[in-house]
């Protein structure tokens, strides 16, 4: 069941590179990244690639296959047509490492910014709290990210403006909306996504989504709902007069 | 020296998995300036592949639980091989270490009152893993990093540690480089904590990553720490078989935990003829028992058969498929289409559902998954304090998978995740009050570092050496075909024979291209700790001749009396590896009773 | 054939390495939304043929009859379902990439230009969406009463000459195929309308603990009732499109005499 696979794979550093091609045996059910494993044991082993599981549960081989943000460790070589060469390409919102490895550093800084999580006085007089299962289920689809990070590489705003330095990107927009929709969390962080997160330079045209490995609905159930958040407390003169009236913070 | 970084801290953390990340995050709480350095990116470490739970006696689900049958299942699990008071302290602490993570942000599932879910696995009396669907360890590690980054703690990242320092017989730093630029980095540290993980990737087929080449068991060796239990490997029961490329992904325990069942290709659910002594009378003699605890009343039926620990069911596997009742492509059935409702599966089991229909094209809510058995897990380790995780050489600690003696002879489906928090937090702990009695760490020798130094770079000078990559793929051959599930005396001499002929291959393999990022050049390094840690199982597996747990000899199939609570102990002799016989302690009475007559 | 990776990435307005036809989907919105555009301008400029017998123009709805407007009263009308359309949390996308091109498509490159996504005028106002859906919802139930009024036909048939039924006539419960239309419209519009991100956000979006939320368990219906019409946003948002086009000129030509409604009851 085997066949000739030519793969087109960008080998070099930020300064220059090039497309190189590889043939390569393929097996029945390969992945991408078993293709290039096998070129980097037996043609290439200086062949930069990061990857960990191999199973789609951590997020590491992300690159460009074709053009597209994708895992490789999840994309079938079956997938595309046997008589052309599959192009694999590092991930373009970050700054190249060497071949297909990118410096995600950037991420890892954001992260740090976004107020934590914070949980309001325990329910229970052992320190405990009580959930349950329907108002939980929504962060935990947030929860399911697995900062392979494709979302800030397919952004727009991150991938072609660089706005690194005013956009968190839709993986740590959907990191806030994991805690902002926490039910026990009880930290304020509408002001943050307006400042510092440049929630609004978000244009909602749902890329993020589209290439999520892990099918997270990364606009509608995370950006969204966080974008009328901060309509709430910045844009919404009704809800600004309720808030007086009341003397309550509606979050 | 002039090339190497250097850094200081009270207490450094090799490893960010579970077990590295609580470490850290004590050691930070009890005011110690902590560096967590990891060999991939952060939150990418083996942790985050665990999926069916993390094993604690919240009780509740089952108000009847608590500590002391935990205690008890992981005793009878391990074939009574574990250190007592290790497994004592675990199920002791292991609710306190869930509940912890509630307050830090974790969202397991609930029950119908609004408390933590509990799911059932193999081994466990009762319902006993906290969980998230099927990605527990993703959430674990999640509340964990973000935990630990806002603690202060400094991350490193894509850095391979290659040498743990002793100054004056003490644990004082260690030395490594990082991946992207190759450069080496120093740490000088009061106090050292082992959070490497295992040593799966000495075997072609495994569930691990190629990070677990064995760094922190090699680490330990190298500085002179003992280390025990290394011939116990727990080979998971059901991994993907089919097609090649993804052979030993893991296919989680809890689709047996949620009424998966196993069948050989003639249909029979084969786990019924594979009931050990010990464990007769705790499962369901009948399908329809088994059936009925599935779908109805846990407390009238007993636990399904699939449901027993996983060196049994692993070696029942084995023996379907050698005599001839296997599935095409060499493994059995594991079935839930046919027990659970489409909707349920893909509720409780999405990423299970996921994995099969990208990679394998099965829809596992309409067809039976082709599964077998995968390298997962290493009980052995280093041999360490149950109190404070130090081991035999003070400074060094070591926590979660890297440490031995908690799981004994095997592991029970959901301790690894529970031993990453308890003991994790414990040695972070130890390791932060160790470094703040001792003050500033020493100077380093500026000799051992200079040598570990041109000792990695010397690949680099056989541009024409031998591809690393070859010798990584000879030894995994030979681990897997001569130290895997059934082992025997003329298989693991030649393994010892092959593992040295590898060690001088090893020694000219070669390197081209720049230190920048350069896979060869990293398996190169790996090379060491896996010839290491293949040597070390190979050897204990030699004296142990007997059948306990996790290791099967095909020439001692039976379990030897005399060789119970008695443990394989290896350390380093100069450039030799010594292995010797050591009693572990006697269990205290009240303790050996509880064992005897149930909790 | 050394190079940058810049020069291998999308380096200009739709440069890119995908091998797919990623233009198709934009081009076709572009053409969709601009059909109705004319379409629509075109028919609410009129001012004619908007009322057939018990039915009512959507483009028309509420009737206005002012001596201050110079234009079609529709124009008044359409500004409310208009701004909600426009400022929609679906419909930005499609437009941001069918017209703006920001991003044409995923991964493919955009002309460079300064960038300021939604955080400066005049898509700063686009946060202006839940004032819209509360006339939107509005606009619902007047529809809806449009569709209640189609059902009761003249008792006397004397009115089909003219089109046109005068006031006070004896009314009888009927039903035409332009009731139909209406009610179908009314249908997908409320569909559309109570899928709105902005109606979900504030029936229980907002709410991060049902169990302890005043209200908290009907919020939480009605956030889920919401999220699953949300869930198909963009189909309701086409298919409501349509159709009120659709029954504005089934109306239409019923009053122009170049089809002939049918009576089903």
């Amino acid at each position: 069941m085997s066949e000739q696979r030519r793969l087109r794979i960008f080998r070099g550093t930020r300064s220059s590179g090039e497309l190189k091609e590889y043939a390569v045996e393929a097996g029945e059910g390969m992945v991408v990244l078993d293709a290039v494993h096998k070129i980097q044991a037996e043609q290439a082993p200086d062949l930069a690639v990061r990857w960990n599981c191999k199973a789609g549960k951590c997020g590491s081989c992300s690159a460009e296959v074709n053009g597209r943000p994708k895992l490789m460790c999840m994309t079938r070589l079956s997938d595309y047509p046997v008589e052309q060469p599959i192009t694999i390409t590092p991930m373009k919102a970050f700054p190249l490492v060497r071949d297909l490895v990118t410096d995600v550093s950037w991420n890892y800084e954001v992260n740090k910014r976004i107020p934590g999580f914070r949980p309001r006085t325990p329910d229970a007089p052992d320190g405990t709290w009580r959930m349950f299962q329907y108002e939980v289920e929504r962060p935990q689809e947030f929860r399911k990210c697995i900062e392979c990070f494709l979302c800030q590489d397919v952004c727009h705003v991150l991938r072609t403006h660089g706005k690194h330095q005013e956009f968190i990107g839709p993986a740590f927009l959907v990191r806030a909306a994991a805690y902002e929709t926490h039910p026990l969390d009880v930290a304020e962080r509408r002001d943050f996504l307006k400042t510092e997160g440049g929630i609004a330079l978000c244009n909602i045209t749902k890329c993020c989504t589209e290439v999520c490995p892990e099918s997270i609905t990364i606009t509608d159930n995370a950006i969204i709902p966080l974008k009328e958040r901060v309509v709430d407390a910045h844009y919404d003169p009704l809800a600004a007069l309720w808030r007086k009236l009341t003397g309550k913070s509606n979050d | 020296m002039g090339d190497v970084r250097s850094y200081e801290h009270d207490v450094l953390v090799i490893g960010a998995g579970g077990a590295g990340l609580r470490a850290a995050i004590e050691a930070a709480a009890h005011g110690a300036k902590v560096a967590l350095i990891c060999k991939s990116l952060l939150g990418k470490a083996h942790t985050v592949m665990a999926e069916g739970g993390a094993a604690a006696a919240l009780g509740t689900v089952v108000d009847q639980d608590n500590w002391r049958v935990h205690f008890r299942d992981t005793m009878r699990g391990g074939k009574m091989h574990n250190n007592w008071r290790m497994a004592q302290i675990h199920a002791q602490e292991a609710p306190d270490r869930i509940r912890e993570l509630e307050a830090w942000g974790a969202l397991f599932d609930r029950t119908a009152d609004g408390r933590i879910n509990q799911r059932p696995f193999g081994g466990h009396t009762y319902q006993r893993l906290a969980h998230v669907g099927d990605r527990t360890g993703l959430e674990m590690i999640r509340v964990l990093q973000d935990k630990a980054v806002h603690a202060g703690v400094e991350v490193h990242m894509e850095c391979t540690v290659i040498k743990v320092l002793v100054v004056d017989e003490r644990a004082a730093g260690a030395l490594g480089y990082f991946r992207e630029t190759g450069r080496f980095a120093l740490f000088r540290a009061g106090a050292v904590v082992l959070a490497t993980g295992g040593i799966g990737k000495a075997w072609q087929v495994t569930s691990n990553s190629w990070e677990y080449t064995g760094d922190g068991h090699y680490l330990a060796y190298d500085a002179g720490a003992e280390l025990i239990d290394m011939e116990f490997v727990q080979f998971h029961p059901t991994a993907m078989v089919w097609p090649p490329s993804v052979r030993g992904i893991l296919v989680t325990e809890g689709v047996r935990g949620e009424g998966g069942v196993l069948r050989n290709s003639q249909g029979e659910r084969f786990m019924f003829r594979y009931m050990p002594e010990m464990f007769k009378g705790d499962f369901a003699a009948t399908e329809q028992e088994a059936d009925a605890w599935v779908t109805g009343d846990r407390m009238k039926n007993r636990r399904p058969p699939e449901l027993l620990t996983r060196d049994v069911v692993s070696k029942a596997i084995v023996k379907e498929i050698e005599d001839g009742r296997g599935t095409p492509h060499g493994g059995v059935f594991l079935d839930i289409a046919s027990k659970r409702p489409a909707d349920f599966i893909k509720q409780k089991l999405p990423s299970m559902y996921h994995q099969f229909k990208e990679l394998a094209d099965v829809d596992i809510t309409k067809d039976p998954m082709e599964i077998g058995p995968t390298t997962h897990y290493v009980m052995g380790g280093v041999k360490v304090d149950a109190e404070s995780q130090m081991s035999t050489v003070p400074g060094l600690f070591a926590a979660g998978e890297v440490a031995g003696g908690m799981h004994g002879a095997n592991r029970l489906g959901g301790n690894s995740l529970s031993d990453l928090l308890v003991f994790g937090r414990r040695a972070g702990q130890h390791a932060a009050e160790l470094a703040k009695r001792r003050g500033r760490p020493p100077a380093s020798p500026r000799a051992a570092v200079d040598a570990a130094v041109q000792g990695a770079l010397a690949p680099f000078e056989r541009p024409t050496g031998e591809n690393p990559f070859a010798v990584q793929a000879a030894l995994q051959d030979v681990m897997q075909r001569k130290a895997g599930i059934v082992r025997d005396r003329s298989g693991l001499e030649q393994t010892l024979a092959e593992l040295e002929r590898l060690t001088e291959r090893a020694r000219h393999v070669g390197i081209a291209g720049s230190r920048e990022y350069n896979p060869g050049w990293h398996t190169a390094l790996d090379l060491r700790s896996l010839l290491a840690v293949s040597e070390m199982t190979a050897r204990a597996a030699l004296e142990r001749t007997e059948s306990r747990g996790a290791h099967t000899r095909g020439d001692h199939p039976d379990s030897d009396p005399k060789q119970e609570r008695r443990q394989v102990v290896v350390r380093r002799d100069a450039d030799r590896m010594t292995v010797r016989w050591e009693a572990q302690p006697e269990l205290p009475a009240d303790l050996a009773k509880l064992i005897k007559e149930g909790a | 054939m050394a190079t940058s990776l810049r020069d291998l990435h999308e380096g200009g307005f739709g440069a890119t390495l995908r091998r797919d036809s990623w233009w198709v989907a934009p081009a076709l919105t572009a053409t969709v939304l601009l059909s109705f555009a004319v379409y629509a301008t075109w028919a609410a400029g009129t001012g004619t043929h908007y009322e057939w017998g018990p039915y009512l123009s959507p483009f028309y709805s509420p009737l206005i009859q002012t001596s201050w407007w110079p234009l079609s009263p529709a124009f008044l009308i359409l500004v409310f379902p208009l701004g909600f359309r426009v400022t929609c949390y679906y419909y930005r996308k499609a437009y941001y990439r069918a017209f703006f091109l920001d991003p044409v498509a995923c991964a493919v490159g955009e002309a460079r230009h300064g960038y300021k996504g939604e955080s400066k005028l005049p898509f700063l106002l686009q946060n202006v969406h839940r004032f819209f859906m509360y006339a939107a919802v509005v606009f619902i139930f007047i529809l809806s009463y449009d569709v209640i009024l189609a059902l009761r036909w003249p008792v006397d048939g004397a009115w089909r000459a003219a089109g046109i039924i005068p006031a006070g006539s004896p009314r009888t419960f009927g039903i035409g195929l332009g009731t139909i239309v209406m009610a179908a419209n009314v249908g997908l519009l409320a569909c559309y309308t109570f899928g709105c991100h902005s109606l979900r956000h504030l029936v229980g979006g907002q709410v991060d603990c049902f169990s302890c939320a005043r209200a908290g368990q009907l919020r939480y219906r009605l956030w889920r009732g919401v999220s699953g019409l949300n869930r198909h946003h963009m189909t309701w948002a086409w298919c409501s499109l349509f159709s009120v086009a659709l029954t504005d000129l089934y109306i239409r030509l019923c009053a122009m005499g170049v089809i002939t409604d049918i009576r089903i009851l």
